[in-house]
């Protein structure tokens, strides 16, 4: 029978994109969107500013990032986003092990977490007005009532993988309930704090940063509603892009300290 | 003779347990107040709160505010199907577009895009096309992978069974794939749509405009409190029914075992 071998036609591309296909179809795409963008605000399709030019918002960028005051209103949101996330965390933390380590507490409280958890939570912003004022007080609220719901969930999920053998070895040692919490339960649900945390970063970022576009004076929520209300669109996508930044790395930088990535690999 | 359960160890005891602090922490909180230890001011009594839903119903049209939003987050729903299960699909088939852009999709499933909602205020000016455009946005990326993660993870046999049967691309994939990953592919669509309705209510009420996020910035800037917390409440307890229905369609759409 002859031999219908595939007709192999001597390839065009360079050696390094034949080796490193993947790297090269990420720079093929971002050049792409890149070019188009450009094009799009050259184009005069849209109205004038709508998609300012790459000059205009690398030069936002750059004078956003040169600014101290821009480092003013960063140093603000971080403030309340910390303590927010403090304030949730440990709540959550507090709450998911009270929760999780009993099957009566899970079933009578758990489905308070598990729907309030989806709600927009910005909608208790007028009632955190009301609480704490118009200052930074309501936006730390605000985060550490967005942090609280993911924490608590994913610490409740935790405290019953534990391994019971574990529980039963801090039982028989004495230890009193403080010491089961950072000797025991902690230690075994490095995890799921994490992962809860990460999760409660995201959502804690949202909720002080969407209070701040609402009502405030300072922090990056209100440098981004200024670029607005001033109709400065490269500042508005200058400080876009470092927001999403600093999201994501914060992001990525709790899923490696707490090792998550590690587990995925293994 | 048996002798009969413990009220404590009843099935329902967890339930009555859950609703009976509720019950007793809104008692409490109304006690505070009348005895002037919670300033009223600042937290109305819950009796004011209950008293209030009539008032805020019939006299705020909730029902047409609630049919805003509602309609807002279908139409975010319906362009987030298909718009996230084509991506999930075109991921799925070109394997090489998947392993590059896979990790990107994810980090936008994290990035706080709700913060583009002034940008999208100047793209498609105060109205309802920009919620809508939020929540799709808010909703694309989860829907993406989990119609990839559906597709990826349908059983070896069957896509063999459907070699053996000599199917064709698109019958392999309208026959085979595409069931198999449905139950998946609903998670996507359940958590688009509860990402959707999350930014679609919290832009109405950021921007003024719209269904009952805006109820609640009306009544919150007009100082009537105890219809804030109404409102407040009342969005809450849409989005548990929403919740919980999706959550049982969900659980009714997975294959049993």
């Amino acid at each position: 029978m002859a031999e219908t071998g595939r007709l192999s036609a001597p390839s065009l591309a360079p050696s390094w994109v034949r080796e490193h296909p993947v790297t090269a179809l990420r720079i093929f795409i971002i050049v792409t969107v890149l070019l188009a963008w450009e094009g799009l605000a050259r184009s005069g399709w849209l109205y004038r500013d709508v998609v300012p030019s790459l000059v205009a918002i690398g030069h936002a960028l750059y004078e956003t990032l040169a600014d101290p005051t821009f480092y003013v209103h960063l140093y603000a949101t971080f403030y309340e986003i910390a303590i927010g996330m403090a304030i949730g965390g440990v709540a959550g933390l507090a709450v998911g092990i009270l929760i999780g380590g009993s099957k009566l507490m899970q079933r009578a409280y758990e489905p308070f977490l598990y729907y309030l958890g989806p709600c927009p939570k910005i909608i208790f912003f007028p009632v955190m007005i009301m609480w704490f004022g118009v200052g930074p007080g309501s936006k730390i609220a605000m985060g550490a009532i967005s942090c609280f719901f993911p924490v608590a969930l994913n610490v409740a999920g935790g405290m019953r993988e534990i391994d019971k053998v574990l529980i039963r070895v801090g039982r028989s040692f004495r230890a009193n309930t403080w010491q089961m919490v950072t000797k025991i339960y902690m230690p075994a649900m490095r995890h799921p704090i994490i992962n809860g945390l990460r999760l409660g970063l995201g959502v804690c970022l949202i909720g002080t940063l969407l209070a701040e576009t609402k009502l405030s004076n300072r922090g990056i929520g209100f440098l981004v509603i200024q670029a607005y209300t001033l109709f400065n669109m490269p500042q508005m996508y200058s400080l876009l892009i470092v927001l999403f930044v600093i999201a994501i790395g914060a992001n990525a930088l709790i899923g490696r300290l707490g090792g998550l990535d590690s587990i995925r690999r293994s | 003779m048996t002798r009969p359960v413990p009220f404590s160890q009843r099935r329902y005891f967890p339930a009555v347990l859950g609703l009976g602090s509720f019950a007793a922490f809104v008692i409490a909180v109304e006690f505070l107040v009348y005895a002037d230890i919670l300033n009223r001011f600042i937290i109305p009594p819950p009796s004011d709160v209950i008293g209030a839903f009539p008032r805020v119903i019939m006299e705020e049209h909730v029902l047409a505010r609630f049919t805003q939003t509602a309609l807002e987050a279908l139409a975010a729903s319906v362009l987030v199907t298909i718009f996230g299960v084509a991506g999930g699909v075109l991921l799925y088939q070109f394997t090489l577009l998947r392993r590059a852009t896979e990790t990107w999709v994810a980090a936008i499933a994290a990035a706080p895009l709700v913060l583009m909602y002034p940008l999208y205020l100047v793209i498609f000016g105060r109205n309802a096309t920009t919620i809508v455009m939020m929540g799709f946005t808010a909703g694309l990326a989860p829907i993406i992978l989990k119609t990839l993660e559906g597709l990826s993870g349908t059983r070896r046999v069957l896509i063999n069974v459907g070699r053996s049967f000599n199917l064709t691309r698109s019958q392999q994939f309208w026959k085979i794939l595409f069931p198999a990953a449905l139950p998946t592919i609903f998670v996507g669509m359940r958590l688009g749509l509860i990402f959707a309705l999350i930014n679609i209510v919290g832009v109405e009420y950021l921007i003024n405009f719209g269904g009952l996020g805006q109820l609640i910035n009306e009544l919150a800037e007009r100082y009537d409190l105890a219809g804030t917390y109404a409102a407040i409440c009342f969005v809450i307890l849409v989005s548990i029914i929403v919740f919980a229905l999706t959550e049982r369609l969900e659980r009714w759409l997975r294959p049993a075992g």
